[in-house]
Formats: structure tokens, C-alpha cells, sequence
């Protein structure tokens, strides 16, 4: 049997002593009921409240449950600050790259729009925030699923729309993607939703490596493949630079 | 050659931040850091200067890191900063001898009534082009000057100076104590009260009227030269740029031409129009402002109407009523409803600003019932940016004749969708954001790398300048007329709230 990981099991029993507790607690008095230094137990409950798992009372100092706990099963980062949070990185990837870039997280089995910068040619152009995309014809869609095993099975149980002749709609095929997708840390798509299209896109993490979001560009093929139809490597990179930018500042405290 | 960059360094009401910017305009790295906000008293706002300095000390060296540089590939430091936010300081030991007044800070509110009554007030408010209000350093440098026993006898032997904050960041980064810079530039020393508009000094007049040594005065200089070189934090780089934030996001807008203008949503917001080389009076509420001056060229001039809470009143909800844990939640509570309710929050929390300048306003929430519901609060709050938009507006196109055909956006709280939406059914404008919504600090970017010739002129930096979205109008024009008609009965309802017994008692 594999050893256990001794902070984890500290960390659950400090969740459960201040569940079964009818008022907060201070760190001296979690040190004391699980018989742990005043140090060790202020280590966990620092990193808890990092997560969102227990929240500090401003004026007593002591500890209670977060909120996050109650919302498990929801999403934990709100759509509308991972816009705040990954604008300064979008707009400079926009600018390099000269495509227009898109942040997308997975709802209800779609791409949901989360933030969209102008391709910075000057033309008019329609911001489409909001709007949803199809998941497995779509370079964002793609590397949300090949990190979210649930919505992936979903897709692919389901009968996914064959947009051109390249769209992926077999299990085999769009699973093989998926895969490839979590070896390089990156994904593309060439005109599987509209001819002459490509994008790339990359996972944006929060804390703990939790994929929360992905970020792309998207432009004529043309622009965004070399002459053998790769993604040129230089745009591949701005992506990757842009998802670890927004990765590394939602790793840090809440503001 | 290795790459060269611009750093910019944006004091700000909230935070600091360090940007490090490359040749082509693009942010490279930034680091942040808050600072502690006191109120010590209500309508008191106060910083701690020090605590600022110390701040610089940490994000500039951060956003290095970030970037991968080091001291050496940076041709040049701007600064931007919170405007006529007032700082005072032994000039021997660098220590400041009060806090920080803030510019939101409304303890000179009798001073000003008492001033404005005083002969010469009209002559000051031609020549410096500013109301008499509790907003600018001139009334908070004469209240220090009152209520700090000494202080008046030090500062007319020249032992302790006054400055802005770019004046209190620029003597630290070169030397403080030891032979630090003592300046300003035009724009931040447009916000004091003490300078002539037109003539870019400070005036024996203005000085008279409120009382202040001239000893105690930093020299004014342009927004766009080399002032000196860091001996701190980036030692051995040269200063070459400073301007306050709303002037500095005018420069990085690139509003380089008379009829350009933005406004910049943080804090406050403020919305800006070049009136090119000639000020222009107000009269319909708006400031006349230094825009800019780069090096010994003509100084740049701009209307301005400024809103003192509008991110700040963001702020407030979660902070002090917590119903939201950060900012950005604002849209998503108030996406949970279809519209305000009948409910409208007018947050006149230092009195209300451009274009009404009433300092006894405060705050309301009106139409209030039980149907109300936090997710209206949260779009009431989001509606009165909105609104003090549409407001200042149209002070800008009575005051200049011409209509605003687009608003160009900035800031924090460009990243609220629905915010910008609301902004443009309201105003009937589209709403557009530029690449770069960290214009303060590309502005002050610019302006130092203009003046140390890593940019070659102003049509270059024009060409950086491309919309990243644009929100066009979708209101119906008698939602609008009817939503705009119960927003002016708000705010009716925010005058006289202070009376003027209970001003002079505070006192
Ligand atoms: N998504 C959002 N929706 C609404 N308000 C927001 C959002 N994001 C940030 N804000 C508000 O915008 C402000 C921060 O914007 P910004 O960073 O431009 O201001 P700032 O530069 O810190 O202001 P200052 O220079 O005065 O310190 C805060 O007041 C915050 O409440
Ligand atoms: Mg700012």
C-alpha cells in the first residue's frame, strides 16, 4: 500500500474539526485538538485559505470554512475575473501575433467566449463575448476537453458535427487528438470548423495545475500554418508565453 | 545589441505597478503591489508615503525579474501618478511629517467655503483654471500647513517640501536626502491651484491666497525630459518622464490631436480631451488641465471631467458590504437580474465632482423596495459609472461645440463587459478599448521613451494604437431618455445632505 501523504491527512481533519465546530477557531486551538505544533497546523490552515478552503474572520483571526468548499462542484474561478486577470496577457498576444485572440471555458459541453481581443488590423470587427463554439472543431474546445475527461467522453458519446471534411467526429480520432494535445501542452486546429481557418491554443491553470481556462489565436490558414500546414512554431510559442503569463498570476493570491 | 525597454512606474490611488515595455509598445511584465488605505475619519483619506516608496523598491525590481532584464537594457523610467494626492517631508531626513492627504479627502470642505469667499478667488480660478474644491494639493498644503504645529516656519526656511507623488518617488530615486531632485512636471503642478496656466509657473498671487511658502516648492519642469538619473532601485537609469495618471492615459491613447479624447476607468474616472496649445474655459463644470508638454515645446491643454468613485464605489460593495469576494464578480451578480429594479445608487461619497462640484452631496440609494435584490444593487453600482459617463459627456460637448462621435476606453474596469455595453447605450456612442489597457503607464512609458529617443516622434507611436473591442449602442432611445431622467432625480436627491453647522463643527 502507498504511504500516505501526512499534510493531506492533517489538512482533512482540520476541515472536519472546523465543520463540526460551532463558532471559528484559532490556530492555537486546531494545534491543540489535533495535537499538532502551533507551526505545522498554521502551515496547512495558510495553505487552505490559499485554495479557498477556509477563510481568516478580519477582526478575531480565527479560521472558519470557505466558501469555495460549498461551491465544489462548480467552477472556482468566475469567468468574468479570468477576463480582468488574463487581459494584459491576451492584448500583447494579439498584438504579436497579429490574430485575434479568444479566452474560452468549457459550459454545458460548449466553449463558452470569455474574452475576445481584435485582430489589431484597424478593420471592423464584432466583439463576439458570449457566444458559445463547438468544442471538438475548435482549438480551445480541444484543449479544454483533452484536460476535462468528463466533457471529452460527453462529446464523443454525442455526435459530434462535421463541420468540413476534417472536423474530428470519431471517439478514435478526437481521443488521439486529446492526447497529443496533453503530451505538448498545446493544440490546433486547421480547418475543421471553417475553410481556410486554423487556430492555436494553450491551458490556462490555476493553482495546483487545475486547467481553468484556454486561450488562442485564430486567423487564415494561410497565416497561421507554414507551407507544410504546421502551426508555425513562432505563434505556437506566443500562445504557450500568454497561457503560462495568465497561469502564473492566477497561481497567486486573490486580489 | 540587446534589447532595450521603457519601465513605467504607475503610482496609483490603490496600487503601484511596474510595467516594463518593449520597443513595439508591448507589455512585457508587470508587477503590483496595494497599498494600505486610511480613513481615519469619515471624509478622510490617507496614504502612507513611505510605505509607497517602499512599494516602488519592491515591484520595480519584480517586474525585472519578470522580464528577464536587468538595469542596464533600460533606456528609460516614466512615471505616472494619483493626481494631487498631498505628501510633505523633511528634507534632512526624508521622513515625511504628516500622512499623505488623498486626493478623495474632504477635510478641507469649510477651508474651501471660507476661501472661495475670499477676495482674489476668481482671479485664481482664471488663472489656474480649476473650482475651488477640496480635490486639489493647494487647500490640503494650507490645512497641513494649519494644522501641523512648526510647519509653517520650517517650510519658509525651506527644511521641510511639498510635492505630488511623482515629486516624493523622483527626490527618493535620486538620492533623497543626499542630493535628491526636487521637481514636478506641468500636469501635476496643473492640480495644485498654485500654478498659471499659461505661464507654467507657480504664482505669487495664487501662493499669497492660500498661504504657502514658495521654499517649499518643487521646480516645474515638462512631462517629456531627462530629469536625472536613479541613484535608487534602478541606479545609473535615467527619469526622463513624468505626468499625472489621467494625463498619462491621455499620451498613451495617443490623443495627440485637439478633439482626441478617453476616459480611464479605476478608482475615479476621468475623461480628458485635447484642447491643443490654447487653454479653454469651462462652463459647464469641467477642469481646464496641462494635457502634456514634451521637452521645450508648447504645452498641450485639456479639458477634463473627473468622477471621483466609480471603481471605488466596486470597491466599497465588496469590501464593505461583502457581497461579492472580487471585482470582477460585479458583472456576474449583476447578470443574475435583467435590469436595475428602479433602484440607482449615486455614490457622491466626497461630495460629487464634474460637472456638479458639490462637496456637501453624499451618497443615496433610492428606490429601494422589497423586490430589490443584491444583483440589483450590483447593477446599480455598475449603471452609475454609466451614467457619470453620460454626464461628463455632455459637459465636454456643450463646452467645446463639437459632438463625441466615439468614446475611446481605459482601465481596470474595461474588462467588465457590461459594464462598457451600458457605457455605450448610455452616452449613444461606441465604446472603443485600445490594445493596451494599461494606458497610464504606457502613456508614461511613452513620454520617457520620447525624451530619451527610443521613440523616434509621436506619428510612430500613433501607429501602435489599434482598437482591441468595441461596444456599440443597443439601448432603445426611450429606455434611455426615461432611465437618464430617474438617474438626474437621483442625484438631485445626494444635495444639501451636509449642513453647514455640522461642516463648521467637524472642523
Ligand atoms: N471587472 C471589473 N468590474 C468592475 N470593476 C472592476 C473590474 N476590475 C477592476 N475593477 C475596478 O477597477 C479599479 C481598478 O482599476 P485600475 O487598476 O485601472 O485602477 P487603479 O489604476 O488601481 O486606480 P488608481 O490608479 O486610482 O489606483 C478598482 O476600483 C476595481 O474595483
Ligand atoms: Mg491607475
Amino acid at each position: 500500500m502507498p504511504g500516505q501523504v501526512q499534510s493531506i491527512t492533517r489538512a482533512a481533519a482540520i476541515l472536519r474539526l472546523l465543520a463540526s465546530s460551532s463558532g471559528r477557531l484559532g490556530i492555537g486551538e486546531i494545534a491543540r485538538s489535533l495535537d499538532l505544533a502551533k507551526g505545522t497546523a498554521h502551515g496547512i490552515v495558510r495553505t487552505l485559505q490559499d485554495v479557498g478552503f477556509v477563510e481568516q474572520d478580519k477582526t478575531s483571526g480565527k479560521y472558519q470554512l470557505g466558501a469555495a468548499l460549498l461551491h465544489l462542484g462548480t467552477s472556482y474561478l468566475d469567468v468574468n475575473e479570468l477576463r480582468s486577470r488574463s487581459i494584459n496577457w491576451a492584448d500583447p498576444l494579439a498584438a504579436r501575433s497579429g490574430e485575434a485572440v479568444r479566452i474560452g471555458t468549457l459550459l454545458d459541453g460548449k466553449v463558452l467566449v470569455v474574452h475576445h481581443v481584435f485582430r489589431p488590423d484597424d478593420t471592423l470587427q464584432t466583439l463576439d463575448v458570449g457566444s458559445l463554439l463547438p468544442p471538438h472543431a475548435t482549438a480551445l474546445g480541444k484543449v479544454l476537453l483533452a484536460y476535462d475527461v468528463g466533457a471529452a467522453n460527453a462529446v464523443m458519446q454525442g455526435e459530434p458535427e462535421p463541420y468540413t471534411r476534417r472536423t474530428l467526429v470519431t471517439a478514435r480520432t478526437l481521443s488521439r487528438a486529446l492526447t497529443e494535445i496533453r503530451d505538448n501542452g498545446w493544440g490546433a486546429e486547421i480547418e475543421e470548423m471553417t475553410l481556410g481557418k486554423a487556430g492555436i491554443a494553450a491551458p490556462i491553470r490555476g493553482y495546483g495545475g487545475l486547467v481553468v481556462g484556454a486561450i488562442g489565436l485564430s486567423g487564415p490558414v494561410d497565416r497561421v500554418c507554414d507551407a507544410q500546414r504546421h502551426p508555425r512554431p513562432a505563434l505556437v510559442a506566443y500562445v504557450r508565453d500568454a497561457a503560462r503569463a495568465v497561469s502564473r498570476d492566477l497561481g497567486a493570491a486573490r486580489w | 545589441m540587446t534589447d532595450s525597454y521603457v519601465v513605467s512606474i504607475d503610482q496609483g490611488t490603490t496600487s503601484t505597478r511596474c510595467i516594463v515595455f518593449d520597443r513595439r509598445g508591448n507589455l512585457v511584465s508587470v508587477a503590483q503591489r496595494e497599498h494600505q488605505q486610511h480613513f481615519p475619519r469619515p471624509g478622510w483619506v490617507e496614504h502612507d508615503a513611505l510605505e509607497i516608496w517602499r512599494n516602488v523598491g519592491k515591484v520595480v525590481p519584480r517586474a525585472l525579474a519578470q522580464a528577464g532584464i536587468v538595469a542596464g537594457q533600460v533606456a528609460a523610467i516614466g512615471i505616472a501618478n494619483q493626481r494631487e494626492s498631498t505628501v510633505v517631508w523633511d528634507r534632512r531626513t526624508g521622513v515625511p511629517v504628516a500622512p499623505a492627504i488623498i486626493w478623495q479627502d474632504t477635510r478641507t470642505d469649510t477651508l474651501v467655503e471660507a476661501l472661495a469667499r475670499a477676495p482674489g478667488a476668481e482671479d485664481l480660478r482664471q488663472r489656474c483654471g480649476l473650482p475651488l474644491a477640496t480635490y486639489f494639493s493647494g487647500p490640503k498644503l494650507r490645512w497641513l500647513l494649519d494644522h501641523t504645529p512648526g510647519l509653517y516656519e520650517r517650510a519658509e526656511r525651506g527644511e521641510v517640501l511639498f510635492g505630488t507623488m511623482e515629486s516624493w518617488l523622483i527626490w527618493n530615486l535620486t538620492g533623497g536626502p543626499d542630493g535628491g531632485l526636487h521637481l514636478t512636471d506641468v500636469t501635476n503642478a496643473s492640480r495644485t491651484m498654485l500654478m498659471d496656466l499659461r505661464a507654467l509657473g507657480w504664482h505669487p498671487d495664487s501662493l499669497a491666497f492660500f498661504g504657502i511658502p514658495a521654499a517649499m516648492l518643487p521646480e516645474i519642469r515638462s512631462s517629456s525630459e531627462v530629469y536625472g538619473t536613479a541613484t535608487a532601485v534602478l541606479p545609473g537609469v535615467r527619469i526622463a518622464a513624468a505626468l499625472g495618471d489621467q494625463q498619462a492615459a491621455l499620451f498613451g491613447q495617443t490623443c495627440f490631436a485637439p478633439g482626441d479624447a478617453k476616459c480611464t476607468y479605476g478608482t475615479g474616472s476621468f475623461l480628458l480631451l485635447n484642447t491643443g496649445t490654447e487653454p479653454v474655459h469651462s462652463s459647464h463644470g469641467l477642469l481646464t488641465t496641462v494635457g502634456y508638454q514634451i521637452g521645450g515645446q508648447p504645452a498641450v491643454y485639456a479639458l477634463e471631467g473627473s468622477i471621483a468613485i466609480t471603481g471605488s464605489l466596486v470597491q466599497w460593495f465588496r469590501d464593505r458590504l461583502e457581497l461579492i469576494s472580487s471585482a470582477p464578480e460585479i458583472e456576474t451578480l449583476a447578470r443574475t437580474v435583467d435590469d436595475n429594479g428602479g433602484c440607482y445608487i449615486v455614490p457622491a461619497f466626497s461630495g460629487l465632482f464634474a460637472p456638479h462640484w458639490r462637496s456637501e452631496a453624499r451618497g443615496v440609494i433610492v428606490g429601494l423596495t422589497s423586490y430589490i435584490t443584491k444583483g440589483h444593487l450590483a447593477r446599480a453600482v455598475l449603471e452609475a459609472t454609466g451614467w457619470q459617463t453620460r454626464e461628463v459627456v455632455d459637459a465636454m460637448n456643450a463646452d467645446s461645440g463639437l459632438e463625441l462621435t466615439a468614446l475611446r476606453v481605459d482601465g481596470g474596469m474595461t474588462a467588465n463587459n457590461l459594464l462598457m455595453q451600458f457605457v455605450a447605450d448610455v452616452v449613444a456612442v461606441p465604446v472603443v478599448r485600445p490594445m493596451v489597457a494599461e494606458t497610464v503607464s504606457l502613456g508614461a512609458a511613452y513620454a520617457a521613451g520620447l525624451a530619451v529617443g527610443y521613440w523616434p516622434d509621436l506619428e510612430g507611436l500613433r501607429s501602435n494604437w489599434h482598437p482591441a473591442a468595441r461596444w456599440v449602442p443597443k439601448m432603445d432611445n426611450a429606455v434611455r431618455a426615461e432611465e437618464r431622467e430617474n438617474w438626474q432625480r437621483a442625484v438631485e436627491r445626494t444635495f444639501d445632505w451636509i449642513k453647514p453647522e455640522a461642516r463648521a463643527a467637524n472642523e
